[in-house]
């Protein structure tokens, strides 16, 4: 469940625009950063919250790139794989995070630190090849950098949040 | 309420703009303008803001710092402008000031009275000392209408844009009838920058012209095309030009309510955009009553994450609706009934920007700029092979050429042009014959690519226009939403075959297969996306078929680009003997020893990552890259060593 402030803030919000379909994005994002992803029960609440039907707002969730469906790490990393980060050699990029973390495209490290996922052109064409990690971006990136940003980010990820 | 009053009250905010300025300028202390959009903080701006801040405090030196937008100069960042009134030199423009040159900057300069020469890249103003920026080919040729306050203004102040006259063009256009508002943006000719082209000021006219009151007016923000990023950067470095576009086309067709939707990919352009609305409402610029008329208009954002497809219009109210972003049957089109079935007009980011400076200087002002048919600006990411990428905003009619080799710098690493692709995934790959073609609507679409919203990819001769065209259509066939047949199914065959024809299995009939699945997917499409998906691919089959049929007919890939169809071996004559650099660097241990203690690749093993070519040492420059593989000597392995490597590979 979430907690009881944000799920009246947000019925609020609903209730004061015309057309409360229009934030059903948002408030999947919401609930999203409550549970770290869109878990089953968090598509029932959103679908509660705007009158809409599960199905629907499934239907959305799989659309939308930054929402996801399924437990993700704490630093999910999306790579640009549209064509000026791969002219300027994302696919060797890629190569070496999957090696170095041990997973494909689509999956998170078994401790729960990282997901790797594809996106497409993220309008930082000028700094390829770019990724983002947790919308934060990152380039133009060599090999070497990516190596001191994953170290960086593991110390960061380690440290308990007070 | 009369029109002197509007001005009263708008008279007043200009006051209080004034008043700030000139509280600024009173006190004479040097003000650091540091470049924090996007660009700017990749490449590290936040921690030169911190330095400057250190360094200053450090030294008790009392100086102002200005956070500002982008001014396109991305290969400069992060960019510092600084303004030292005591120390006799203009304001100077430097380039790449990390932590440690910020410190430098503030101990030499501010403190010294040095401008530390080596980082300059130019005065902001003409003078004796230090070349002007404006003389430089970049600033010089570049004409900025639509960003032309982007990095000079600190995009978060809205005291700062009113200060460039910003906010006068919609109490300008507050002060006449919506109808001869609508009359200034006809006559000035302007066209949609979205990518279609489509005369604003028609399409506002049919808005105005419904007899339904409640109307929507959306800015289009989703920039999904691979390349392009100019509407993030208006976005994040100047946010106010765009809100006051928007208020006034909402004024002009009658609209009071409007989204700005922007991608959720550019988190800094949302905030920005969020704060600016506010403090536009703060000061009645937006929202009830707008300075005390009667036109009450009021913006929100909606952060899309959707899919490139999704910027298409009628995909774009989907989404906004609260449904997958799925382009619709047109007509109606959303002029008539968009956004909860009402007339909605859909504008782009730097079609709305334009619109202020129309109404406050007059439509013949911008008439004088551009070309009959395409008048204005042209706002390009130049990306991909060129010495300084970033943004520019040229005069609609400058060549390609101009673009490319005089704003731009022309080919890095002294290689060659060999095309540029205009319109990213929906446009089309020109060729070196096409440089002189000026850059308008018409000229574009004549010869085969298309304005598209403003990315522009230069390829260098390294290139393989095949594997380029592949990959375009690589991105369209994912982004495509599936509705179509054609589209869905009619792209994913384009690739396999361009997919085939790059791996050295191409086909006699493929050549003419691609051009009549061409043919079909663009007749059998819906929307612009399967309608253009084809034309990477009719476009460079058009100027570069004799690539194509390389890679058919000899297995061969003339831009040494395609790995199944290249090889790499090292030149016995030119291999150093003793030298090892190559063997450590090829992760497969393909690098053997020879009798003659030189170094030879075991053809078997390659991947061809290219790896041992680059470390060769210049003055060897041992290993070569061919195509055919067929070409390159075949020099057998000592049998043994050969058994030892195989096993360390694994
Ligand atoms: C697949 C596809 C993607 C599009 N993406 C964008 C976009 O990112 N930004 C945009 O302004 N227009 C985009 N458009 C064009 C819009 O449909 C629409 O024509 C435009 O926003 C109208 O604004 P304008 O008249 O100011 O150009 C796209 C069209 C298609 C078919
Ligand atoms: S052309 Fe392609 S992207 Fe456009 S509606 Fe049809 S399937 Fe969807
Ligand atoms: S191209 Fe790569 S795999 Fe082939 S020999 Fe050179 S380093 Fe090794
Ligand atoms: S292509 Fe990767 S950011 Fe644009």
């Amino acid at each position: 469940m979430i907690p009881r402030e944000l799920k009246e803030s947000l019925a609020q919000h609903i209730a004061s625009i015309d057309h409360p379909r229009e934030l059903v994005v948002d408030v999947m994002f919401a609930v999203q950063d409550h549970y770290g992803y869109l878990s089953d029960e968090a598509v029932e609440e959103v679908a509660e919250l705007l009158d809409m039907s599960p199905l629907e707002v499934e239907q959305l969730a799989t659309f939308y790139t930054f929402i996801y469906r399924e437990p993700v790490g704490k630093y999910v990393i999306h790579v640009c794989d549209s064509v000026i980060c791969w002219m300027e050699g994302h696919e060797s990029l890629l190569d070496h995070l999957s090696g170095k973390l041990g997973i494909n495209l689509g999956e998170t490290t078994p401790d729960g630190m990282f997901s790797l996922l594809p996106v497409c052109c993220i309008g930082y064409c000028d700094r390829a090849p770019a990724i983002l990690i947790n919308k934060k971006v990152y380039g133009p990136l060599t090999i070497e950098k990516l190596d001191d940003i994953l170290e960086k980010l593991r110390a960061e990820g380690l440290t308990p949040s007070i | 309420m009369s029109k002197l009053e509007l001005r009263e009250r708008f008279a007043s905010i200009q006051r209080e703009s004034e008043r700030r300025n000139e509280e600024k300028n009173k006190e004479s202390i040097p003000t650091i303008f540091i470049v924090m959009s996007t660009c700017g903080l990749a490449s590290g701006a936040t921690e030169t803001k911190q330095a400057f801040e250190e360094a200053l405090s450090e030294k008790s030196i009392k100086a102002r710092i200005v956070p500002v937008g982008c001014l396109g100069h991305c290969y400069a960042e992060p960019l510092v402008i600084i303004d030292h009134p005591t120390a006799g030199f203009p304001p100077i423009c430097y380039y790449q000031i990390n932590a440690d040159r910020a410190r430098i900057l503030v101990r030499s300069y501010l403190e010294g009275g040095d401008p530390v020469l080596k980082y300059v890249l130019g005065a902001m103003e003409e003078n004796d000392l230090i070349p002007a920026v404006m003389d430089f080919p970049r600033f010089s040729l570049e004409q900025r209408l639509v960003m032309e306050h982007c990095g000079h203004i600190d995009p978060n102040d809205i005291y700062q844009y009113v200060a460039k006259g910003g906010y006068s063009g919609l109490v300008k256009a507050l002060e006449a009838e919506p109808e001869e508002v609508i009359d200034l943006v006809e006559k000035s000719g302007l066209r949609g920058r979205g990518g279609a082209g489509f005369p604003t000021g028609r399409k506002w006219r049919i808005a105005r012209a419904t007899e339904i009151d409640d109307k929507f007016v959306i800015c289009n923000g989703d920039e999904g095309d691979p390349g392009a990023y100019m509407d993030r950067t208006i976005l994040e470095s100047n946010p106010h030009q765009l809100l006051e576009g928007l208020a006034i086309c909402a004024y002009a067709v009658g609209a009071n309510r409007s989204i700005a939707y922007v991608r959720a990919e550019y988190p800094l352009a949302v905030k920005a955009l969020q704060k600016a609305i506010k403090s536009a409402e703060e000061l009645s610029l937006l929202g009830p009553s707008i300075l005390g008329t009667s036109f009450n208009f009021e913006v929100s954002v909606f952060q899309g994450s959707g899919a490139f497809v999704c910027g298409e219009e009628t995909a774009l109210i989907q989404s906004i609706e609260g449904k997958r972003g799925m382009p619709q049957h047109r007509p109606p089109f959303p002029v008539e009934k968009g956004l909860w079935g009402r007339p909605t007009v859909v504008n782009n980011v730097k079609t709305l920007s334009s619109v202020p400076s129309i109404i406050l200087r007059g439509p013949e002002w911008f008439r004088t700029i551009g070309t009959e048919h395409s008048p204005g600006t042209a706002i390009f990411s130049v990306v991909g092979n060129v010495k300084h990428p970033g943004l520019v905003e040229i005069a609609m009619g400058t060549s390609l050429r101009t673009l490319i080799f005089d704003v731009c710098g022309g080919i890095p690493k002294k290689k060659e042009f060999k095309a540029v692709q205009i319109g990213g995934p929906s446009g089309g790959c020109l060729p070196s014959s096409f440089l002189d073609t000026p850059i308008d609507f018409d000229s574009l679409t004549q010869a085969g690519a298309m304005m598209g919203s403003g990315g522009m990819v230069v390829m260098d001769e390294d290139s393989c226009m095949v594997d380029v065209s592949r990959y375009f259509l690589d991105f369209t066939q994912k982004e495509s939403c599936g509705k179509c047949t054609f589209c869905r199914i009619g792209t994913n065959h384009l690739l396999n075959i361009l997919d085939r024809i790059t791996k050295g299995e191409g086909r006699e009939k493929d050549l003419e297969l691609l051009e009549t699945l061409s043919k079909d997917i663009k007749d059998g499409s819906l929307c612009g996306l399967g309608k253009t998906a084809p034309n990477p691919v009719l476009t460079s089959l058009k100027y570069f078929r004799e690539e194509y049929e390389a890679h058919i007919n000899e297995k061969r890939c003339p831009a040494l680009k395609c790995r199944t169809l290249i090889a790499y071996y090292i030149d016995l004559e030119k291999c150093a003997r003793g030298c090892e650099v190559c063997v450590g660097c090829c992760p497969v241990d393909a690098i053997f020893t020879t009798k003659g203690r030189k170094k030879a690749i075991d053809q078997e093993l390659c991947v061809k990552c290219g790896e041992c070519r680059s470390v060769c040492p210049p003055e060897y420059d041992a290993v070569f890259k061919v195509s055919p593989p067929e070409l390159a000597p075949i020099i057998e392995r000592p049998p043994e060593e050969k058994k030892e490597s195989k096993k360390s590979a694994v």
